[in-house]
């Protein structure tokens, strides 16, 4: 059971909008999902991300908008009449059916004949690596068994278009990585575009080809985990999207400095940007040894106030000149060892031009 | 793709709106059934009851109904009665009710539902079927005369049936599992800590019964006390059987109207001050719970 | 609660309690034993044993035609009732439109109404309409006083059922109507079967209402046994009596044994 990727459907939502009288759940959300991508919806609780997902699904009635799967308009179509497979976080099996019965409900929703029903249904867990499950019942299942079981009944009838509402955070964590991976082989499997919603930047970070990340009901940014990492439009995704210390920067005549001192960036538009802040992510920063010189790369000079162990790695927090802190990290080696700055001791920390990049303040 | 326009995003709310509407009123309807039944059938009757009411005897609008009710000495006793019963069966079901319901929460869970299944019994038995039985056990010669009789309590059989004390008792044994019930549960809801609190600081058991535990029963002990009441003025069967002729309560005497009078006004117009009274005494146990719950 | 408390000084407490108990199960008690009662009269214990009032009540017309009339009003009343009361509760349940807590007061209004004004004022409606000792004038008017059970009863148990399994169900294809026979139904099975069970307990048991409106040959079991006991207590009671206790207790004690948990309303 292949799905070629032509058959897979594009979704184009376009001024989707849902508003709790004043509240807005929803603000004008626009955006174009390829077709066979999987994207993921990412943000803290009460971001939006879910609501735009049942949205799509068809259990939550926007204000206004539009919804079109593949060009048709389906935004006023009922749950039932969308053609989507879906998979909710607590799975919802039916639990006075079997496997077997769980998984042919689609298929004989429409219609489908017992034998192809039959087939169909091993394929599927087949596909899900549970072969000869079919007659158990769904509490004699473990919580990964469940997964699959959702994920089974909401593919076997080809569906264009999946979507996975947390799909993972009903697992003990030893799973997560596991079924990380099955879900993704899946999908490359069988090519539907597949959106998924989570609030774990991680799992997000792993499995999407693009991530749409939302705040307050907007859209922050739309981007491929290594662009939303290396490149994050504002502070709040910076913030969201793996750990940063954030450096207040002034306008000067040449570009942006901090404490004075002129900056060399990587990027000459950064200059532009109104309420700059310099994001320092732990792991590029580095520790100047004594009589290094700079070259292409920011020189902080500040005090170590705390090193923390953290196993694969130390967390150095160093109170610069200027008064603000930063975080750096220092990985956990031999070489290293002799680097270690002890707590109250001087330092200088390097920043590679390249490693440069300026968000905007707000959120 | 084309982008979308202006005038599809207009179509689009216009028919999620139309949408929404259709949703509910579909799901409104799946009411509707139960809805015409009861309205149908209690609604339409209750507003005939008031409609007839003001009838008069020569098929005109008058109050002469009321006013009779208002005048006639018959009434009066008879709402005497009424209350008079309803307050003694009250009572008694409080007196016995309190104790039972506050063993159930103190009593070890075994114990507890084995108490709780013997309160229900006589709640899924039937109203004749119970009826009946009083009549067999308070006659004469019946079990409790002659238990009586036994423990020496007693030289002559005492008349316990066919007169007040049998619709009393008979009362009772219908409204106890009414009142402990609903105080049971929220005699539970009364945290154990403050008891244990005030006996830590030095209050002894019963002390600390009637200032602590006493006082928080008391809302709901009200509330079921108001229920109890207000159902007991509606009694029909019980003291129309157990009371020998000689009880006669509103609704016996609403009964009796339609045959004594031409017409039915005067038994609707009994029936309507039921109601009102009914009502008036319900909403007057919402305002007072209300009222002393207020202040948590 | 109150371990600091020994039980002997309850000793008082629980004597009161014991008794009220006894209070409470006797007559409920006394009923079977005196349907096999060999005596004329209410004597209790009775002097010997006899089948004699099951005989009566089996080879008497009016017995058994009243029995016949209850019996066909409560599967009546039970359908009615069942399928109307769970339908309401459903759309209450499931519905967002604002005059739920309304409607939910309505239907389950009969229940603090006094039997007395239902029954008068059903009484004018029904001679009126003709539906005066009429099969289905009961029905509807026991189904009215079903309705309240039924409505609370399944609104308790669709509160414990998980939706999200409707909405899978329809995410999966099926219309709501499809979900629910095939999804929701099946798991609220106990709600409703106690549902209809509570409808048809209420209906065979139901005095006040009959008495008024149905007669002669159209009379319920309980109308019949009402005027046996107001006008020359007939030993046969005793039989129907012992008859009702055992149908109105043994489906709901059968149904928890089912179950084996305490499905109780």
């Amino acid at each position: 059971m292949t799905l070629g990727a032509m058959t897979a459907l594009p979704v184009s939502i376009s001024s989707l909008n849902k508003y709790y009288g004043s509240f807005r759940a929803t603000d004008n959300v626009s955006l174009e999902i390829a077709a066979g991508e999987f994207l993921t919806l990412l943000g803290p609780s009460g971001s939006g991300k879910t609501t735009l997902l049942m949205m799509m699904a068809g259990f939550a009635r926007p204000s206004g908008g539009s919804i079109r799967f593949g060009g048709r308009e389906v935004v006023h179509l009922p749950p039932h009449r969308r053609d989507i497979g879906m998979v909710f976080q607590n799975y919802a099996l039916f639990p006075h059916m079997s496997v077997g019965e769980n998984i042919a409900y689609p298929l004989r929703v429409r219609g489908t004949g017992k034998a192809e029903c039959g087939e169909r249904v091993l394929k599927a867990l087949d596909m899900v690596q549970l072969s000869g499950y079919q007659d158990r019942r769904i509490t004699q299942l473990s919580g990964g068994q469940r997964q699959r079981i959702a994920l089974a009944r909401a593919i076997v009838f080809e569906p264009r278009i999946l979507l996975m509402d947390e799909p993972l955070s009903a697992l003990d964590k030893q799973l997560h990585e596991t079924m990380q991976i099955e879900i993704r082989r899946l999908h490359d499997r069988l090519g539907m575009t597949t959106v998924s919603v989570t609030h774990d930047q991680r799992k997000a970070l792993t499995m999407s080809d693009r991530i749409a990340v939302f705040s307050r009901g907007k859209l922050a940014q739309v981007a491929g985990p290594s662009d939303l990492y290396e490149k994050p439009a504002s502070r709040f995704v910076a913030e969201f999207i793996g750990e940063s210390s954030f450096l207040p920067l002034t306008k000067t005549a040449g570009g942006l400095a901090y404490g004075g001192r002129p900056l060399m960036l990587a990027e000459a538009g950064d200059a532009g940007i109104a309420d700059p802040l310099l994001m320092l992510r732990p792991e590029r920063l580095q520790l100047a040894r004594p009589g290094e010189t700079a070259g292409e790369a920011n020189i902080f000079h500040g005090t170590a106030r705390h090193i923390v162990f953290q196993g694969d790695s130390l967390l150095i927090e160093v109170r610069l000149e200027g008064g603000d802190t930063v975080q750096m990290r220092l990985p956990n080696g031999s070489r290293q060892k002799d680097a270690i700055p002890a707590a109250g001791e001087a330092v200088a920390l390097m920043l590679d031009r390249r490693d440069t990049h300026v968000v905007r303040g707000e959120a | 793709m084309a982008a979308v326009t202006a005038s599809q995003l207009a179509d689009n709310e216009r028919a999620l709106a139309a949408d929404e509407r259709r949703e509910s009123r579909q799901l409104f309807q799946l009411a509707i059934p139960a809805l015409v039944i009861v309205t149908i059938l209690m609604v339409a009757p209750i507003g005939w009851l008031f409609s007839l009411s003001f009838v008069g005897e020569d098929g005109g609008l008058s109050v002469e109904n009321f006013t009779r009710i208002v005048t006639d000495g018959a009434y009066v006793s008879i709402f005497a009665n009424t209350f008079q019963v309803a307050l003694l069966v009250t009572l008694v079901c409080v007196l016995l009710g309190y104790p039972v319901a506050y063993v159930l929460t103190i009593l070890p869970d075994r114990w507890s539902r084995l108490v709780m299944l013997a309160v229900l019994v006589p709640f899924w038995t039937s109203l004749l079927v119970r009826t009946y039985a009083w009549l067999v056990l308070l006659q004469r010669r019946g079990i409790v005369n002659t238990g009586l009789d036994a423990l020496g309590l007693i030289d002559r059989p005492l008349p316990l049936v066919h007169n007040m004390t049998g619709v009393v008792i008979g009362m009772v044994h219908i409204m106890l599992p009414f009142l402990i019930m609903p105080l049971f549960s929220s005699m539970k809801a009364i945290d154990g800590n403050l008891m244990r609190a005030a006996a830590n600081l030095g209050s002894s058991p019963s002390h600390a019964f009637f200032r602590v535990f006493l006082p928080l029963s008391v809302p709901r002990l009200i509330a079921g006390t108001m229920m109890v009441f207000v159902m007991c003025l509606g009694f029909y069967i019980t003291p129309a059987l157990l009371g020998g002729g000689k009880v006669q309560m509103i609704a016996q005497r609403i009964e009796a109207s339609l045959s004594l009078y031409p017409t039915w006004g005067p038994a609707s117009a009994l029936a309507v001050v039921l109601l009102a009274l009914t009502g008036g005494f319900l909403l007057l146990s919402f305002a007072i719970v209300r009222r002393l719950t207020a202040g948590r | 609660m109150e371990p600091h408390v020994s039980h002997k000084n309850r000793l008082w407490l629980y004597t009161l309690t014991g008794l009220v108990l006894v209070f409470l199960v006797l007559p409920t008690l006394i009923v079977l034993p005196m349907s096999f009662s060999s005596a004329n009269s209410l004597a209790f214990p009775p002097p010997g044993w006899s089948l004699r009032w099951y005989e009566n009540f089996f080879g008497q017309a009016k017995w058994l035609e009243a029995a016949w009339v209850s019996l066909r009003v409560a599967f009546g009343t039970t359908i009615l009732a069942t399928v109307a009361g769970t339908a309401a509760a459903y759309g209450l349940h499931v519905g967002t439109f604002s005059l739920r807590g309304t409607i939910y007061s309505v239907l389950v209004a009969p229940l603090a109404i006094p039997a007395i004004l239902l029954a008068i004022g059903m009484f004018f409606v029904y001679a009126s309409a003709g539906l005066l000792n009429t099969l289905t004038g009961l029905v509807i008017a026991h189904t009215l006083v079903a309705i309240p059970f039924v409505i609370i009863t399944m609104t308790a148990g669709f509160k414990t059922y998980d939706l999200s399994q409707e909405m899978v169900a329809r995410s999966l294809g099926a219309n709501r109507l499809y979900a629910f026979f095939t999804v929701t139904l099946p798991q609220v099975k106990f709600p409703v079967i106690s549902s209809a069970l509570l409808a048809f307990i209420v209906s065979f048991d139901e005095v006040v209402i009959s008495v008024f409106i149905s007669s002669g040959q159209q009379s319920t079991l309980t109308k019949v046994m009402f005027q046996t006991l107001r006008d020359d207590v007939d030993p046969t009671i005793a039989a129907v009596s012992a008859l009702m206790l055992v149908l109105a207790t043994v489906p709901p004690l059968a149904l928890q044994l089912l179950t084996g948990s305490g499905e109780k309303s």
